[in-house]
């Protein structure tokens, strides 16, 4: 086993844009649940918004990068109102399964025969959305090192914007939950009536939570699509969702850094795990499992890291027992 | 570097598969060669002796299959109306049947628009039926625990997946189901002793109780996939054949399905109305510290819920097997939303409304499908319980209270 490779492979996770749209995606249902207490399980659904958002836009009608940025942003905007108007009023299992429903439902959508010539159906798009964002580029042509890891002109670029994007999202978190604003989610998180009683409107303030919440989903969905060039229904399903939820509790759902350290730690065990399978089935260190045991197994460790998560430590790495949306 | 979404489970090559059965009027064919070409692939096959065949292929998309009609043995050609060759494509699953039907009893296109509604509703009462034997263990649960549990499809796909074990270690079809069922029970118990009940007595709260429940399915998901396999399976006689009673054409698996979720339904019924436990039950659900004071030992009850609930929902998996047709890792996922769209639409916690929901979903999936394309069926009952949730929020049987 070649440890060096493992581990700068490792490292790589913790710098790829995918895990920046995770951190993005989680730090989005920080919003939603973290800090307003909504249970949103729709995230993938937000997530698909911008990544078909942007990428129909780019293929079906040529809009320039900025135009299919904002059409995927105003069809998150859309989703999130026609979600919130009949759900934000239910009671918080109600809203989970519902939100999970709506999810399903654009991954039906986007997933059937019929819509092929927009969608791409199963198979998804591809057919090279990704080269608008990428003649952006300001960055000179050449090989880049950050760490161990070595990357194009391209490579380089998408890291930077992923990251910078997460960077002020997480700026604009922490800002908007110490003004005034962030304070009333916190107190409808506490208790809603008191907050009603107090003359605040519950409903608008939890439609704007949803609002901002599923844009930094939809943010995200971008950032992870653009690097591979390619849209899948399939990684839409609700699985995503939870995998954001794993993220979310494992660096502590009511912070603004938890996140991004969840989306971290998240990848890099991952990496790890696979790695060191990977190595010792093809070192005959293990010979009970194959690779495709060892992927499942992977996954058998998540949701057994969620519900030990959930069971002793709600409050994540960086959390404080006291701001959780529960009691 | 080797590396792939999260979401969508793919590792290795030649994972998705394109599989089919070919039977004639006198059994199985064997021999007959299958070609699929498409997406820079081809792969060619022949039945075996049970007339099944498949063919891996390296990614989804759409194939074209042809079967080669010079192979077919003297006497049998494909019945009218079936194309050959013709286009499969993957939609969201990595496995995908198309059929090949022969002879000339079979006719296929439908006739009129009578006839396909009356097979779509006989089909669909069958179809939700099966949902709601889920759907009443669900709704058990969270009637007496308040736990809306997210792993219910997972013993939805166990009970199918203990089936398909028993049954390949030569047991007969009908002890496999049973003792499957057993074992889906023994799963509920299991479940309760181990997990649910330790929660419950830390004093946890519903919110992190359904976050562990989407763990617990995670991780069963897998751990069934890491034993099972990502292929499909087929259950022994999901081959069935079509039964005609005058104006209803149905097949005998979908008949028997009926009739078994019927009984196990009125059993239930019965239990729950007639008997002293059953009453408890109900006494629990309605308000555990009342039925606590009342000397209820409100743990056993829980505790005969879980087993029932899980009893049922493997009943309903093997149901769902002979449905679909198939097994595989994920079936029960697949309907989950579905399990919830009906006791979500009758009324969560109610039992009788979980079976008027679910029969409802399962007609509104079956019916629909006249009109809308078959991979957006279930759309149409996600959708009717949103709209529920929106004008009548506590169900068609529930009570005002339970909306919070």
């Amino acid at each position: 086993m070649d440890f060096g490779n493992i581990f700068s492979l490792a490292f790589g996770e913790i710098i790829s844009p995918t895990t920046a749209a995770y951190a993005l995606a989680a730090l989005g249902l920080a919003v939603h649940f973290g800090y307003s207490g909504l249970l949103n399980f729709g995230q993938a659904g937000f997530m698909a918004m911008g990544a078909y958002g942007y990428a129909i836009s780019t293929l079906t009608f040529n809009a320039p990068v900025a135009v299919a940025v904002l059409v995927a942003l105003l069809a998150s905007v859309i989703f999130a109102v026609i979600l919130g108007i009949p759900t934000l009023r239910l009671r918080a299992d109600y809203l989970a399964i519902v939100t999970i429903a709506a999810a399903e439902i654009v991954r039906y959508i986007v997933t059937t025969n019929g819509l092929t010539e927009i969608t791409g159906s199963a198979n998804g798009l591809a057919q090279g959305f990704e080269t608008g964002f990428f003649a952006l580029n300001f960055i000179p042509e050449g090989t880049y090192n950050i760490g161990p890891v070595s990357m194009n002109q391209n490579g380089l670029f998408v890291r930077v914007i992923a990251w910078t994007i997460v960077a002020l999202a997480c700026l604009a978190v922490w800002a908007l939950m110490r003004s005034p604003w962030g304070r009333v989610l916190k107190g409808i998180r506490e208790d809603e009536n008191a907050v009603r009683a107090l003359g605040k409107n519950v409903y608008a303030y939890k439609m704007q939570a949803l609002i901002i919440g599923g844009l930094m989903g939809t943010v995200a969905g971008m950032i992870f699509v653009i690097p591979r060039g390619a849209v899948q229904p399939a990684n839409y399903a609700t699985e995503l969702t939870f995998f954001l939820y794993t993220v979310l509790l494992l660096g502590g759902m009511a912070t603004v850094l938890g996140p991004v350290i969840g989306a971290m730690i998240f990848w890099v065990v991952l990496s790890l795990t696979q790695s060191l399978l990977f190595g010792a089935i093809e070192t005959g260190a293990i010979t009970f499992l194959t690779n495709v045991q060892a992927g499942q197994l992977r996954y058998i460790l998540v949701g057994v890291a969620l519900m030990l998560l959930m069971i002793f430590r709600p409050q994540g790495v960086l959390g404080n027992k006291k701001e959780l949306a529960f009691a | 570097m080797y590396r792939q979404a999260p979401a969508s489970v793919q590792a290795g090559e030649f994972q998705n598969r394109i599989s089919g059965v070919l039977r004639g009027a006198d059994g199985p064919i064997a021999d007959v060669r299958i070609t699929v070409t498409g997406e820079d692939f081809e792969g060619e096959t022949t039945s075996g002796e049970n007339g099944s065949w498949s063919i891996d292929v390296p990614q989804q998309g759409a194939y074209e299959v042809e079967l080669d009609e010079s192979t077919l043995p003297d006497g049998i050609e494909l019945a009218e109306g079936q194309q050959n060759p013709r286009t499969v494509t993957f939609a969201g699953t990595t496995n995908v049947t198309t059929l090949f039907l022969f002879g000339e009893g079979i006719v296929t296109g439908t006739s009129n628009f009578l006839d396909t509604l009356v097979d779509r509703t006989v089909a669909g009462l069958s179809f939700g039926l099966l949902l709601a034997l889920s759907a009443v263990g669900l709704s058990l649960i969270f009637g007496t625990t308040g736990l809306t549990n997210f792993a219910h499809g997972e013993m939805v796909t166990a009970g199918a997946v203990f089936a398909f074990g028993f049954a390949a270690l030569g047991l007969p079809a009908f002890l496999a189901i049973v003792l499957a069922v057993l074992g889906g029970a023994a799963l509920g118990f299991v479940q309760d002793a181990g997990l649910w009940k330790p929660l419950r007595q830390r004093g946890s709260g519903l919110i992190p109780m359904m976050i562990v429940s989407i763990g617990l399915a995670l991780a069963l998901r897998y751990i069934i996939q890491f034993n099972f396999g990502g292929a499909t399976q087929q259950l022994p006689g999901a081959q069935g054949q079509m039964l005609n009673f005058g104006l209803i054409s149905i097949t005998r698996n979908n008949l028997t399905s009926l009739i078994v979720s019927l009984i196990a339904i009125l059993l239930i019924a019965f239990l729950l109305l007639r008997t002293r436990i059953g009453k408890a039950t109900r006494a629990v659900a309605d308000n555990p510290a009342l039925a606590a004071a009342s000397g209820i030992d409100v743990d056993r009850v829980i505790r005969l819920v879980w087993v029932i609930g899980g009893a049922l929902a493997a009943l309903g998996g093997i149901l769902w097997a002979y449905y679909r047709p198939g097994v595989s890792f994920n079936m029960g996922q697949q309907i989950l939303l579905l399990i919830f769209a009906g006791v979500v639409l009758g009324g969560l916690g109610t039992v009788f409304g979980a079976l008027l929901g679910s029969v409802i979903v399962g007609l509104f999936v079956e019916v629909s499908t006249i009109w809308l394309q078959a991979d957006l069926k279930y759309v149409g009952a996600l959708l009717i319980m949103i709209l529920v949730l929106l004008f009548r929020p506590q169900g068609i049987l529930g009570r005002r209270e339970r909306i919070g």
